[in-house]
């Protein structure tokens, strides 16, 4: 039998990456059952507020999956993908916020005996959303707030254009490492104080509220509604599973792992690396941004306490315990760490009682975090995502068709996959 | 013989430490230079400043036929305009296959959105195949990079740079950690290499720079001290003082 030499032949997307199709295949499942066990449109197993959390956590998801692809692909470990999160939210919130206020108010005006006109009613709008912080002035930022098209480009585009300046002001000055870190937290925290302000003309500290409130879709009740945006929630992150895993197949992955590990090779092979940090910065930018629009409906509140950086500091804890470096292993954290955050802060955990001393979960559950964030950097750095290596290695061994044994009589690789 | 690549007056300061002072250096198209000299010669700094990775503070670095300046080019832009490097310690990327590796330097369009859509062709893939039956590297495609020896890694990064089709390469120290007749076949890839481009070795194995068969120039704290044949270099009275003397 003679050697042949070896060659990887072109093959399809889903042949490469066969864990894209199980993960859009569970996705799936798991959104029909959700669907099926709902209160809108089931048999009422899952509470409309429990759909909603879902809901939610299949957009941090979503942002964790932006987030995999700048810190675990391109090691960039920013600390303001949050921010971004929260821009998106903010800018479909003015939206929400505004369309909804002049329903109410036309709907308030329209018994008078002088229908109003159009300047009175946006006086009317103003007064409503910015009574809170002594003001009735439309800031300039709402300049769009009655387009909703207008609205959903910015959910992308000013999250872009922030990380687009901020990114590139950063990486042509070859910040790197923890210097970076430092500098994104700085910007989140510059923003979330910013907004805090009451002439930042977001509603400072009240932030945007009654979101969930849909406007012209007041007679479909939560419970619909809920669903819609479950399902909502699961297409976009369904899609920007399928694009990251486009984005880090080919030679572009190459690359960007290849910035990860060793910057200054790159560059001597001819690639802009601050090309390529801009480049993915500002995508994953966006897409945080419209995981934050679906995000802050299905919750019906933003405030710039979201904004803080501690937010985002969670999104590298998720990121890290599911798995760096491979898309489900983001998922998987993001969803697993939100939900038993969930669970352990919403008072459902049992207190354990140590006779002198009670652990209550709501706060210990930080610390606990704190603590396996930790030990899965220090013993197990590829996180939960990790386990599926060890499933892999059990089930055949990958020598890419060379031999297995020591001379062309040892078992084949080919024989020991059957 | 029209000439690539020509350094003038370069000098560099490091904290006070005159690491390059006053350096002249030139080589033609097709053209294979040795350097040599003793530790702390300038060698790998002089790279450093051609690749763009230092900027000197005083002279000019001409490249190619219009004679641009290489001072205002950054690392990347230098190494498309056509300059190859291989490091003293072999620098591949550990965590993607021999193929990825090999893929990533093939001299393709190198900017973000041309890459994204990049996907290989079959003569890619063939040119792939072929550079890596010429390192000996066939077998390894799908092997992870930083599963392989460390004479099989500094193949790979030989390999990487002939795949990025420079016009000029520096090789630091090519032979070192390989068997003798690895070291047959780097000199032989380099001088066919260098029948079609410049390329610059920088070595301090005399039996490889003999072999080599070419010009050689010595340096000394930072600038020239004999440039010509390795026999008239080893005759001169300096050049033994100072670095083969010891």
């Amino acid at each position: 039998m003679s050697r042949t030499p070896l060659s990887q032949p072109r093959r399809s997307f889903v042949a490469r990456n066969p864990s894209v199709l199980v993960f859009l295949a569970v996705l799936a499942l798991f959104t029909l059952l959700v669907t099926g066990l709902s209160e809108g449109f089931g048999v009422g197993l899952i509470s409309t507020s429990f759909v909603k959390t879902l809901g939610k956590t299949l957009t941090l998801a979503l942002v964790a999956v932006a987030m995999d692809l700048v810190w675990g692909y391109a090691g960039i470990l920013s600390l303001g993908h949050f921010a971004f999160f929260g821009l998106g939210g903010y800018m479909i919130g003015m939206w929400l916020m505004y369309e909804r206020t002049r329903q109410i108010v036309t709907d308030s005006m329209a018994n008078a005996t002088i229908p109003p006109s159009e300047s009175e009613i946006v006086d009317a709008i103003g007064t409503q959303i910015f009574g809170v912080v002594g003001s009735s002035e439309f800031p300039l930022v709402w300049a769009f707030a009655d387009s909703l098209a207008l609205q959903l480009l910015l959910v992308v585009a000013v999250p872009g254009l922030l990380a687009l300046v901020f990114g590139w002001l950063a990486f042509r000055s070859r910040v790197t490492g923890v210097y970076l870190s430092i500098l994104t937290q700085a910007m989140t925290l510059a923003l979330a104080l910013y907004l805090f302000q009451n002439d930042s003309g977001l509603r400072g500290n009240n932030g945007l509220s009654g979101l969930q409130n849909i406007p012209h879709l007041d007679h479909v009740p939560q419970s619909v509604l809920s669903i819609w945006f479950f399902w909502a929630s699961a297409a976009a992150l369904a899609l920007g599973y399928l694009f990251a895993a486009w984005i880090v197949s080919g030679k572009f992955g190459s690359v960007i792992r290849g910035i990860r590990d060793n910057e200054a090779r790159v560059r001597f092979l001819g690639y802009s690396v601050e090309g390529y940090k801009l480049f993915l910065f500002t995508v994953t930018a966006m897409i945080a941004g419209i995981a934050g629009a679906l995000y802050y409906p299905q919750a019906g509140i933003i405030n710039p306490a979201e904004i803080a950086p501690i937010a985002s500091i969670y999104l590298a804890v998720w990121v890290a315990i599911g798995g760096r470096g491979r898309l489900y292993g983001a998922v998987i954290g993001a969803v697993f760490v939100s939900l038993v955050s969930t669970w352990f802060t919403g008072g459902q955990a049992p207190d354990i009682n140590l006779g002198f001393y009670t652990i209550s979960w709501v706060d210990w559950w930080t610390i606990l975090l704190g603590l396996s964030f930790v030990a899965v950097t220090l013993f197990a750095p590829k996180g939960i995502g990790g386990l599926f290596d060890l499933w892999a290695g059990f089930r055949h061994p990958d020598r890419h068709g060379a031999d297995l044994g020591p001379d062309h009589g040892a078992l084949r690789e080919k024989e020991a996959t059957e | 013989m029209s000439t690539l690549l020509e350094v003038s007056g370069v000098s560099v300061t490091f904290d006070g430490f005159r690491a390059i002072n006053n350096l002249s250096f030139a080589i033609g198209q097709a053209e294979l230079r040795a350097i040599i000299g003793p530790n702390g010669a300038g060698k790998t700094t002089f790279m450093d400043i051609i690749t763009g990775k230092t900027r000197p503070d005083s002279g000019t670095i001409l490249w190619g036929e219009k004679s641009v300046s290489l001072l205002k080019m950054s690392e990347a832009q230098i190494a498309r305009a056509g300059v190859g490097r291989k490091f003293q310690k072999p620098t591949v990327f550990e965590d993607q296959s021999v193929q990825e590796n090999l893929l990533m330097a093939l001299s393709n369009a190198r900017g973000p959105f041309a890459v994204l859509v990049w996907r290989p062709a079959q003569e890619d893939l063939d040119r792939v195949r072929d550079l890596a039956s010429e390192i000996g590297l066939a077998d390894a495609l799908p092997r992870k990079a930083g599963e392989l020896s460390h004479g099989q890694k500094q193949w790979l990064e030989i390999g990487m740079l002939l795949a990025q089709e420079p016009r000029l390469l520096l090789v630091d120290e090519p032979a070192a950690g390989m068997t003798p007749a690895e070291r047959e076949h780097t000199t032989e890839i380099l001088v066919e290499a260098a029948r079609t481009r410049a390329v610059v070795v920088v070595e301090h194995d005399m039996e490889f720079i003999r072999r080599l068969n070419c010009r050689v120039t010595v340096l000394h704290e930072g600038s020239v001290l004999a440039e010509g044949s390795l026999d008239h270099v080893t005759a001169n009275k300096e050049v033994i003082d100072v670095y083969l003397g010891r």
